[in-house]
């Protein structure tokens, strides 16, 4: 037996990731966390205990704000699971059907508004829903529906839904992806197995296809939850910093971003934004360890 | 293949069904593009219109080329998202051939470490990343944003390039080993050109995130001279609310880079997510 030495390569090759990971995400990570306990009293950074989380849970000023952040926050994640997802399944559905022709241009094309950024996807969209230039107003007019037109995102109670929809249609690409390559992996003797007992067609994608794809349909939700819980640049670009109309569209993201950083007559604050910032950090948290501990241990997986 | 599942009226109805989805995805990119070559007027009289002879007009590009730093900022995101991907890819490569290839201690526990950062977004610890950068001079500089970058792209390129280097056969490695190669220049010579197209692929998903990213700019790198398209824009279609050609130019000019990027690489993306990389 050899004496056990020091491999040295494996330190060079571990080093630079390891530091650069460690230096600006995980160390920033926990020492946001840190400051969310000081505040400035005097131009001094003072340590106060959870006296900003008192604040922002306690004080009705910031307590309302946060509240409101967090469940438009909800009905922006809600409304991901109930209309992208889906629609990402049906059209990985239709896509992985064996040969569908023109499948790959579908692919291409659907993916499309995935790449654009936000700024683009939130000014294009403010360009059509606006009732200035009137793309949609004129196109419901042209299916006699023109009395629905509504300046959707103008509006307290339409902004949320319409800007979590132009999310929906810009997202919807990533679902569809992970799902025809879950769906594309199932084999094809399974499929016939099931076409020899007469399940076909909707009923074979319901009671074959669905449940072997369930683990990437929880991959999808977390995936959903994590990126829609920080959040922040399509509000940004659509609505500004302020999320209107009435912070009706504001969520933790832009909420972070205007208590951090200040805005108008406010001042940033940075020990309250990493008070935000840490309450981000234990929702999203609490969703991951749902999604690991609850969800996924329990899925059952088909060995194919 | 079966008869059961060929039917000529399904085929029709899935069509059918991404036809419609296709245009829902294709339409507001391209009412901006055909609307940026349209004169003011024809813009609002005949927004779904084709630009004819009679409406075509430039003059919404002029106003962008004239006012703004398009290239500037052109040149800034290249420089950004090219440098955070050569180290990402090279840190991480490197990371991942120490995990895949090397039993030592705590190696598994190194693994989790690393992999954390898949699911924590890295905006939560912006506050302090701002101070660290600030602290370090690094403010309004691009370095800021590489290094942001590059870190929140190593998790996923480890666990992938991880994943990738334990299908490289061992014998090559040990062979190399036998003729007296260091382990860096198995790993340089040997492995890498092996990884290369699951390299590619972690290429192409972190190229879109960073290109198209606006928190950090925002925040590390807001000034004029190091700002990102993505900012830039956002900025810049901010100054012309009211001139609807130079808005509609400046989306044009901010969609050509990357949907140019798309089509180039759009082909690896799409074989990257179906191999199963991401599973």
């Amino acid at each position: 037996m050899q004496k056990p030495r020091i491999r040295w390569h494996i330190a060079v090759f571990l080093a630079p990731a390891v530091l650069v990971y460690t230096a600006v995400m995980i160390f920033p990570l926990f020492n946001t966390l840190r400051l969310s306990l000081f505040s400035k009293v005097d131009q001094e950074r003072v340590y106060v205990g959870l006296q900003n989380f008192q604040t922002l849970f306690g004080d009705p000023v910031w307590s309302e704000q946060f509240w409101n952040a967090l469940g438009n926050n909800f009905w922006f994640f809600l409304i991901h699971m109930l209309v992208q997802n889906p629609i990402g399944i049906a059209l990985a559905a239709i896509l992985s059907h064996p040969r569908l022709r023109f499948a790959a241009l579908y692919r291409s094309a659907i993916f499309i508004p995935t790449i654009l950024s936000f700024v683009i996807v939130g000014f294009a969209w403010k360009l059509i829903l606006s009732p200035i230039w009137g793309i949609a107003p004129g196109m419901l007019d042209a299916v006699g529906l023109k009395s629905l037109f509504a300046p959707w995102l103008g509006k307290e109670e339409y902004a949320l839904t319409t800007l979590a929809l132009i999310s929906v249609w810009q997202f919807v690409g990533i679902p569809m992806m992970l799902i025809y390559a879950a769906l594309l992996s199932i084999p094809e003797e399974v499929l016939e197995a099931g076409e020899i007992d007469g399940i076909t067609g909707m009923s074979a994608f319901w009671k074959i296809k669905l449940p072997l794809i369930l683990p990437s349909i929880g991959i999808i939700s977390i995936l959903t939850f994590v990126g829609n819980f920080n959040a922040f640049d399509l509000i940004y670009a659509a609505q500004g910093a302020l999320a209107g109309p009435d912070f009706s569209t504001d969520i933790l993201g832009t909420f972070m971003y205007r208590t951090f950083f200040g805005f108008q007559l406010q001042l940033g604050d940075p020990h309250m934004g990493s008070a935000i910032a840490g309450a981000m950090f234990a929702i999203i948290l609490v969703g991951v360890c749902i999604y690991l501990f609850g969800i996924q241990t329990r899925m059952r997986r088909y060995q194919l | 293949m079966n008869k059961a599942r060929t039917n000529p009226l399904n085929t029709a109805a899935m069509h059918g069904a991404l036809i419609l989805y296709t245009l829902i995805a294709l339409f507001p990119v391209f009412v901006i593009l055909i609307n940026s070559f349209k004169t003011r007027k024809a813009i609002f009289r005949e927004p779904l219109a084709m630009p004819d002879a009679d409406s075509f007009s430039l003059i919404g590009y002029q106003t962008v080329m004239k006012q703004g730093d398009f290239f500037l900022y052109f040149q800034n995101s290249m420089i950004v998202t090219v440098a955070s991907l050569f180290f990402v890819l090279l840190f991480g490569a490197m990371a991942a051939f120490a995990l895949s290839e090397y039993r030592f201690k705590g190696n598994m526990l190194m693994g989790l470490y690393l992999a954390l950062g898949i699911m924590i977004p890295i905006r939560i610890g912006t506050v302090a990343i701002l101070e660290m950068m600030v602290a370090t001079g690094l403010v309004n500089s691009l370095w800021a944003l590489i290094l942001v970058y590059t870190a929140q792209g190593l998790p996923l390129a480890v666990f992938i390039l991880s994943e990738f280097m334990r299908q490289v056969s061992d014998d090559l490695k040990n062979a190399g080993r036998i003729d007296g190669l260091s382990e860096y220049t198995i790993f340089f010579k040997l492995v890498l050109p092996l990884v290369r197209p699951a390299m590619a692929t972690v290429a192409v998903f972190n190229m879109i995130p960073i290109w198209n990213d606006l928190w950090f700019p925002l925040i590390l790198a807001p000034s004029e001279e190091v700002k990102t398209l993505t900012l830039g824009s956002q900025v810049f279609i901010g100054q012309f609310v009211t001139d609807w050609n130079a808005v509609l130019s400046a989306l044009s000019m901010a969609i050509l880079p990357v949907l140019a990027l798309y089509v180039i690489f759009s082909r690896q993306l799409i074989r990257g997510i179906t191999s199963g990389a991401v599973k």
